[in-house]
């Protein structure tokens, strides 16, 4: 039989695919079964948020943030007031700090929640998605009931936090993060030693440590390569520097390291929950200065300077010097940053938003190429994706 | 991180790039290094691969739109070090209509994020092989980014129920933008107030 010669074909994969995790136009270059090259075309929810907050005051930008990554608010909004906050200058009280840290590794818990199950989901375990999806409503709640809302937030914000907490949420999130290791365990039963899981994941789409840096990796994905850093740790923000935890690192960047890296880290924010909730003090929850937070509502009633304050917070806002500043946190993605430009007025002039996933996406190229089909999907599920933060 | 390293690595990079770098400044303690585009690629592949830099990771390029400067737009450059715990800023500003000299051959991940400026700033990167659009429409036209961009933008579309297709059409404000002015008239408003504007016809 003669031999016969196969052209190379074009899969378009997405935009509408549930293995997509959002809006992703894939378009595969396939020999065979074989990736020759991977072209994702991102934008498809492109909003314009950096357009959008450039005529929005400071305080109003703030929402915005909850909508870039989705699964992790109140990360974003964090770095967001980091950044504003170092222009204005001013030091958030130590109450706020812990609640920041509090609810950042809570939102931690939760995006690895989607993550790791929506990864299980997408290799084919079924049966964990819905074990993750109960947790993470459980988290949704504790959200909801400091800042009255289960996703959007807006509750970091420039200055401090937007409303205290009261005990008792302490006290049941303190029962939930007690009850939670079991869980990781339970979890990591159905799929650390599954042997389809592993057969899926373990040395697919390896990265070693020097392109991980190349291709501008941050987080998860980074630490699964065997670098160790971590901006909590290395470049401490809040009150990180006195809280005891661990960071986990991979050695080899394959699909299956970055699930261990992930799982570890829920341990690690269990840690750092439990320690929040042992040392957090009493106190103000934002700064004592009503020209950038709002004054109380007990107090409006009775003084008209606090109400002239108020007044003027919520229509004009508050003027930030000019400057220009980078601040960046470490999301559950990896650094999320945010670069601020000012010019004096109650507007940013430019907020340019580093979103994590954007580095990785753009390296879905380098690491599918050479792999097979499937292997693209766990590759993609690993890489932690959310359309929100990619496309702003 | 403390200041003094960052003035160590800012005097090293000064003393040994100074034909490349215009000046350096420290910005709310984030150095900041200014240079031309001619330069660009010499002073990011020193930082990049000196014994003393090992900047590994670019973090960020985005633009910035100064209209009202000669130099219109300001390219801006966030690296990382991870081996020295330093961040550091590069600055280039050009005319619009300029170039700058794409680095992906120093860093990969330059690639998506010079595709991202030139979507969104009309910024052109000689050099890279893929200067697509990125974010914005298949099609779009415009560099929304820019500040003479209108915040609507100049075209929406909508399901044609007759042609079976979506449809672009020039946008149709049912309401202007409200851009409200909050500049306090006793703290002297820069425009006219309203009904000022019969007062001075007298």
């Amino acid at each position: 039989m003669s031999e016969r010669f196969i052209d190379n074909y074009t899969i378009n994969f997405g935009p509408q695919h549930p293995a997509a995790h959002g809006v992703l136009r894939l378009v595969l270059e396939m020999d065979g079964e074989i990736v020759e090259r991977a072209d994702p075309h991102i934008g498809l929810l492109h909003r314009g948020t950096e357009k959008l907050i450039e005529h929005k005051t400071f305080l109003q930008s703030v929402p915005y943030f909850d909508r870039l990554d989705y699964s992790c608010p109140i990360n974003q909004e964090h770095a967001f007031a980091l950044a504003v906050e170092s222009l204005l200058d001013c030091e958030v009280p130590k109450r706020a700090q812990y609640i920041r840290v509090l609810f950042s590794e809570i939102g931690r818990i939760g995006n690895h929640l989607l993550n790791l199950s929506a990864m299980a989901l997408d290799v084919g375990a079924m049966t964990p998605y819905f074990y993750g999806f109960d947790e993470r409503e459980e988290l949704m709640q504790f959200q909801e009931r400091a800042s009255g809302a289960r996703l959007h937030s807006a509750y970091i914000r420039p200055g401090g936090v937007a409303i205290d907490i009261p005990d008792q949420l302490l006290k049941d999130i303190y029962t939930w993060n007690n009850r939670f290791p079991k869980f990781i365990d339970d979890f990591e039963g159905l799929l650390t030693e599954n042997r389809i899981f592993k057969q899926r994941t373990v040395d697919v789409a390896p990265v070693t440590a020097e392109d991980a840096l190349d291709w501008g990796f941050t987080g998860p994905m980074l630490r699964a390569a065997g670098v160790v850093w971590d901006l909590r740790k290395n470049q401490p923000y809040e009150v990180y520097n006195e809280l005891d935890f661990d960071i986990p690192v991979g050695k080899t960047g394959d699909c299956y390291e970055r699930y261990l890296v992930r799982v570890q880290e829920m341990r690690q924010c269990v840690r750092i929950i439990n320690q929040c909730i042992e040392k957090i003090p009493d106190g103000p929850i934002k700064v004592d200065d009503n020209k950038i937070a709002p004054p109380k509502r007990e107090e409006m009633k009775k003084s008209m300077e606090a109400l002239i304050h108020h007044f003027k917070l919520y229509t004009e806002g508050y003027h930030v010097p000019a400057g220009e500043v980078y601040r960046c946190v470490e999301a559950p993605k990896g650094e999320f940053g945010v670069y601020l430009v000012t010019d004096g007025s109650n507007k940013p002039y430019r907020c340019k938003i580093r979103a994590p996933g954007f580095a990785h996406l753009q390296a879905m190229d380098y690491t599918s190429r050479g792999t097979m089909l499937a292997d693209t999907v766990a590759n993609l599920a690993s890489m932690d994706i959310v359309f929100g933060e990619i496309d702003r | 991180m403390t200041n003094l390293e960052t003035t160590e690595i800012s005097e090293h990079i000064t003393s040994a790039m100074s034909d490349s770098i215009t000046r350096t400044e420290l910005i709310n303690n984030d150095l900041t290094i200014y240079t031309s585009a001619d330069n660009i690629e010499k002073l990011l592949k020193f930082l990049k691969d000196d014994t003393q830099c090992r900047f590994e990771i670019l973090l960020d390029i985005c633009g910035v739109d100064y209209p009202e400067r000669e130099f219109r737009f300001e390219v801006v450059y966030h690296l990382l070090s991870i081996s020295n715990n330093q961040r550091v800023r590069v600055k280039v500003s050009v005319r619009e209509g300029e170039y700058v000299p794409s680095i992906v051959w120093i860093f990969s991940s330059a690639g998506w994020f010079e595709r991202e400026t030139w979507d969104l700033f009309g910024i052109y990167f000689d050099g890279n092989q893929d200067l697509r659009r990125i974010l914005t429409d298949y099609g779009f036209d415009g560099h929304p980014l820019r500040k003479d961009f209108p915040l609507t933008g100049f075209v929406e579309l909508r399901y044609d129920d007759e042609q079976k297709r979506v449809v672009y059409e020039p946008v149709q404000l049912m309401q202007e933008f409200r851009r409200f002015d909050f500049m306090s008239p006793w703290e002297g408003a820069e425009y006219i107030l309203p009904g000022d504007e019969k007062a001075e016809d007298k």
